[in-house]
């Protein structure tokens, strides 16, 4: 073996203490300093970390941002998807392509750049979009593809593509980005300027106990889109029984059309690391994780600058405000590029080093969650929520929006509208007034909640965002008349293909057959019976599959066969013959024609 | 026992002690809850999906879901033998099932489950998948990845079992697939034909060299009686 690398490998494996729950991490790290991690430095990584091979390779060929095969030294990922494609993303693919002289999925010949496409990266509202190794560029064009192939070029450093930067906290020095926050309303809860310290003094005045009342008074449920009461799910987390107890915050926004968490990291992330602290506080943890996606890997070093100066002013750390014995300290876990692993148990696998699976449910991460110990895993924006229900009272909170769900929602809009970007709205807010305040153009369809969300038309635009109708993360996607409505849904299900961990057979197997056949329809080989065939599959898809991936990735293709039924029923007919139409006869007997020397009698009839 | 309670499967009462699982449950009542990816005596994996059940209107899958008291389970309705015919269905055509000429065909639990089912051919269009490598590098073992199932019983055995941990999955999705641990082939781990973990594979992808075809038709496992007739047999002798 390479002496350098084995040496290498060993150096990053005891940063990290040599312990196998940091795998995803390691490899990261190896991934960064050799470009992959391949088969000599998966063995020296199982041999320091004292597991077997098989396990490192079996977590580092689940991500996408990890690769066991070389890769050029500069990695060019554009953005994959529906909005990206909108404006315009083919058109800076193919300028990609031409300028560098290789195809997606391919590295130049002298190995230095290589080209992928990459799902989401939460710059919809700034699309297209594109990461260059850590580095985010928005607002591209084909001439800025050119361009920015012509400089890495010359100098080979993605940070200095970029030539401007961004408001806010985008131009701090530890950011750098060229990214916008499009923030075109701020609400009262989540993105209200914040004092430092206030809301996590006001929660360490309580008991434990109080705290918990205080978030359960107020009727918090997670902002991630399922709703669940945070003052239950901390109660159950005190409750378990465990020698450590942590707090996860999952940002790990990789839903289609979601980037509201990008913002709430960038200008908010001292409430959010408040919102943590209280939380360990109120279930008795000591540790908490950020789990940050590999796509925001760009505001890492400064979220690790705003806990450090949390730590000097004693907001995090040992003793903190001096209330001896509560410690509590933070750290950042990156994600790798997997969407599942916005799943909670996912998340929580490969906080563990692990590949992305989710867990077995029961027992519920509030039992055993992290390393099998009680374990809160909450959204961003809802420990935002809890922070500021700390700062301005739980009467405050619960007085805004309707009574099932109070507060604000952060929307993050994208598409044919003339102002996308982050909205803080009262819940309760009417989808026909989100629509006129983003300046939505002739709207004939909104996909809310992501791809895993549901596809409405205009019956439905007096609906409200709110968990009693529609309950959402955020993410709405307006489409405008001149839209194919089954372009989006194809997108969407392509997503889910590429993104199933594939552990279970309803999702692995189940969404490509769903695919399969909205491919064949819009292709105009469709029968009418294939609607049918599509409602079966995915209600069995829904019902049969593990984790929340499997169990919403139909709805695209469920929500928009009820909301715009017409546009599949126009895209399908009955067979005039005998065959089906997606029947290739042709090609069916090509092979027996090769062999048999002749053209089968069959196809003259 | 004194903590032992009772819960209905399709309108039967079953007693079940604290720690038992649904399937487990129902077992030992003669109910036999159709599985592929779970074997007694291996951790439940929930994996397969087959044995999914409606546990107080629920879908759950009854190998790793805790049994308690007065729970209604759902195993027989129309709704669920759909699903789990989609599934068994859906694992035919995502690989290379060839019966007529496998050696395990009449030993095999995904053919014989077919067969319980009435599956003759399957509804979904097959995917005839052509990158599953075979590998043939060990002296005794040979892996057929066409006919894997993913069903991760073999991870199992091995890592439980046999204390080795000789397989495991790689990539993910559709691409999943079932991976040695060796840089490629199997014959560079300690894997051995004595190993429990050859014992397991529910269909004909881990396979023992030498011995295909022995067993003469007629007297292979299912080639009298359906899958779970063993399980069901204990109820009617009961």
């Amino acid at each position: 073996m390479d002496e350098s690398l084995e040496q290498a490998v060993s150096e990053i494996c005891d940063q990290y203490n040599n312990d196998p729950t940091r795998l995803v991490d390691v490899a990261r790290a190896v991934q960064a300093r050799f470009g992959h991690v391949g088969s000599p430095a998966m063995d020296a990584i199982a041999g320091n970390l004292g597991i077997q091979r098989v396990e490192v390779e079996s977590c580092v060929s689940f991500y996408s941002f990890l690769s066991t095969e070389p890769q050029g030294e500069v990695v060019i990922r554009l953005c994959d998807d529906v909005i990206d494609e909108m404006k315009g993303s083919s058109r800076v693919a193919r300028a990609f392509r031409k300028e560098l002289g290789i195809d997606f999925g391919e590295t130049t010949p002298d190995g230095k750049i290589s080209l992928e496409w990459t799902p989401s990266i939460g710059m919809c509202d700034q699309a297209p979009a594109a990461l260059v190794n850590d580095v985010v560029l928005t607002w591209l064009s084909s001439d800025a593809a050119r361009r920015i192939v012509r400089e890495l070029r010359e100098h080979m450093d993605p940070q200095k593509l970029v030539h401007s930067f961004g408001d806010g906290n985008n131009s701090h020095e530890l950011v750098r980005a060229m990214v916008d926050n499009n923030i075109r309303k701020t609400g009262p809860v989540v993105l209200a300027p914040a004092t430092q310290g206030d809301a996590l003094h006001k929660a360490l005045s309580m008991s434990p106990a109080e705290v918990i009342r205080e978030v359960k008074t107020a009727r918090l449920r997670g902002r991630g889109g399922a709703g669940f009461p945070t003052g239950m799910k901390w109660d159950f987390t005190r409750g378990s029984d465990g020698d450590h107890k942590y707090v996860v915050c999952n940002a790990d926004e990789g839903e289609p059309g979601t980037f509201k968490d990008r913002v709430i990291l960038t200008e908010r992330a001292e409430l959010l690391f408040e919102g943590m602290v209280i939380a360990g506080y109120a279930v008795g943890a000591e540790t908490g994780i950020l789990y940050l996606r590999g796509e925001y890997a760009y505001l890492r070093a400064y979220l690790e600058h705003v806990l450090d100066d949390m730590r000097e002013k004693g907001l995090l750390g040992k003793g903190i405000c001096e209330r001896q014995p509560f410690d509590f300290d933070i750290r950042i876990q990156m994600g790798a590029g997997s969407y599942v692993c916005g799943e909670e148990t996912a998340l929580l696998s490969s906080c563990e080093g692990k590949r992305g699976d989710p867990k077995t449910r029961p027992p519920f991460p509030a039992q055993k969650g992290y390393l099998a110990q009680p374990t809160v895993v909450n959204n961003v924006e809802t420990l935002c929520c809890a922070a500021r229900i700390f700062e301005k009272g739980s009467g405050w909170f619960a007085e805004i929006g309707p009574h099932g769900s109070p507060g604000t929602k952060l929307l993050s809009i994208s598409g044919d509208c003339s102002k996308p970007g982050v909205y803080e709205l009262p819940m309760g807010v009417s989808l026909a007034d989100v629509l006129e305040l983003c300046g939505a153009r002739d709207p004939k369809a909104v996909q809310i909640g992501g791809a895993s969300g549901r596809m409405v038309g205009e019956d439905d635009f007096e609906r409200t965002v709110s968990y009693d109708d529609l309950a959402t993360g955020g993410a709405l996607m307006v489409f405008s008349h001149k839209r194919d409505i089954l372009k989006p849904v194809r997108k969407f299900m392509e997503f889910f293909v590429e993104e199933s961990c594939g552990y279970c057979t309803p999702c692995r197997v189940g969404n490509k057959l769903l695919l399969q056949c909205l491919e064949r329809i819009m292709a105009g080989k469709g029968v009418p019976e294939d609607l049918e065939y599509l409602e079966r599959l995915s209600e069995n898809i829904v019902t049969a599959s593990r984790c929340g991936l499997g169990q919403t990735s139909p709805n695209p293709i469920r929500t928009s066969l009820k909301s715009f039924r017409v546009a599949y029923e126009d895209m399908v007919q009955e067979p005039e013959g005998a065959l089906r139409p997606s029947f290739d006869l042709a090609a069916a007997l090509a092979e027996a024609e090769e062999i048999a020397g002749r053209d089968s009698t069959i196809l003259n009839e | 026992m004194s903590d032992t309670f009772t819960f209905t499967i399709d309108g039967v009462e079953v007693a079940a002690e604290p720690g038992q699982t649904i399937l487990e449950a129902a077992q030992n009542a003669g109910i036999y809850i159709p599985r592929l990816c779970h074997r007694d005596g291996l951790e439940p994996a929930g994996a397969c999906r087959v044995c999914t059940v409606m546990v107080d209107g629920r879908p759950q899958t009854a190998c790793n879901f805790p049994a308690s008291e007065g729970v209604v389970v759902d195993n027989e309705t129309d709704q669920l033998l759909e699903l789990r015919r989609d599934i068994i269905d859906m694992l035919f055509v995502e690989g290379n099932h060839w019966c007529m000429f496998c050696e395990k065909s009449g030993d095999c639990e995904l053919q014989a489950l077919a067969y319980r089912f009435g599956i003759a051919a399957p509804s979904f269009p097959f995917q005839f998948p052509a990158d599953r490598q075979a590998d043939l590098s060990h002296p005794d073992i040979w892996i057929d990845r066409d006919r894997c199932i993913l069903c991760g019983r073999c991870v199992r055995a091995s890592r439980d079992l046999d204390g080795k941990h000789v397989f495991d999955f790689v990539d993910r999705g559709p691409a999943k697939r079932i991976a040695v641990n060796a840089e490629a082939r199997l014959r560079d781990t300690d894997a051995d034909v004595t190993d429990e973990a050859l014992e397991v594979c529910p269909v004909g992808a881990l396979m023992k060299k030498g011995t295909g075809f022995d067993v003469p038709v007629g007297r292979r496992t299912y080639d009298w009686e359906p899958i779970g007739s063993e399980i069901e047999k204990r109820q009617t002798q009961e």
